[in-house]
């Protein structure tokens, strides 16, 4: 797979490098920036308030004082 | 190499190129497997490294807000550039308003036994996106040093982990949220670990539904164990003082 890559990127070893490291960074952006953050709420850990609702969907944020808070 | 090679051997290459063999999927398999593994490791480190970048910076923008709205005549509330003057409080005797805006920061809360520079804006609502700032408090619950019950949430291990430290609480130890003009000094008097569904905790009167509230309580939750959501660790806390700030910093920050 990445050894097709290689073979495929123009330029000799500076551009195969140059390339694979651009290819690289995309790959790295693409993930922190739009997979992680997509992903991420699905993920239980990071529930911390009490009756937390099911996984994925918001909680209100504004309950009426009168009411217990639901997160 | 492998070019001056498929140049040197065009057969070779041919032949390899019709007829994969087992052994080069198993490769290819292999290198999926492995860059899947990889990108499993990328993504501990994203949350629990990469968010808290994104939390400092808002965090820091909340604590300059706050500087900016503290240093601000009492009289003439702060407009923020941007902002349009929200319903006046009226004269601010009261110490902290009634209700926040949501998503605004409306304190600071310190904790000395977690450290002198334990010290994080508190953030209004416990949205996922308001916790991704800072800790929480929950809308509707009491403001800091009213009766009732002034409730707090935090992540414990991603975003920065305001809360990660709350395990180490212990009967007694100091919870100290400083609001525009006031300590409000809060000691510890109940660590105790519930069941996600267990509500009852951050009521006015926790455990008691329909009780009018009389005391001045603070509420700290967080999941636990740390990594998981299996349950959510509760911190209780009785308000001991209310200490003007021109008076100077008070006693649970002092030894700091």
């Amino acid at each position: 797979m990445y050894a097709a890559l290689w073979r495929r990127i123009p330029g000799g070893l500076p551009g195969k490098l140059a390339g694979m490291i651009a290819l690289l960074a995309t790959a790295l952006a693409l993930l922190f920036f739009v997979v992680f953050p997509v992903v991420e709420p699905h993920l239980p850990w990071n529930d911390v308030t009490v009756n937390t609702p099911p996984i994925g969907s918001e909680p209100s944020a504004h309950p009426s004082p009168s009411v217990l808070p639901s997160p | 190499m492998s070019h001056a090679a498929g140049t040197a051997y065009p057969d070779t290459l041919r032949v390899r190129r019709r007829k994969p063999d087992a052994r080069s999927v198993i490769g290819v398999a292999g290198e999926v497997l492995i860059t899947l593994g990889v990108i499993v490791f990328l993504f501990l480190a994203y949350e629990l490294w990469f968010t808290g970048l994104y939390t400092s910076r808002a965090q820091s923008n909340f604590k300059k807000e706050l500087q900016q709205e503290w240093a601000a005549p009492p009289t003439a509330p702060a407009v923020l550039p941007g902002e349009s003057p929200g319903p006046s409080t009226g004269p601010s005797t009261a110490a902290v308003p009634d209700v926040a805006v949501p998503g605004d920061a409306i304190g600071l809360i310190r904790i000395p036994k977690l450290g002198s520079n334990y010290e994080y804006a508190i953030v209004e609502g416990v949205s996922t996106n308001d916790l991704k700032k800072g800790p929480g408090h929950y809308p509707g619950s009491a403001m800091p040093g009213q009766v009732g019950n002034f409730v707090m949430s935090g992540h414990r291990t991603t975003y920065l982990a305001p809360f990660n430290g709350l395990g180490e609480l212990a009967d007694g130890d100091a919870i100290v949220i400083e609001t525009r003009d006031t300590w409000y000094t809060y000691k510890v008097t109940d660590v105790q670990v519930v069941l996600p569904t267990d509500v009852d905790v951050i009521l006015p009167v926790p455990g008691k539904p329909k009780a009018k509230p009389t005391k001045k309580l603070i509420t700290l939750t967080t999941c636990t164990p740390k990594y998981s959501a299996s349950h959510r660790l509760i911190i209780d806390g009785v308000l001991e003082s209310a200490l003007p700030k021109s008076a100077g910093l008070p006693p649970a920050l002092k030894g700091t």
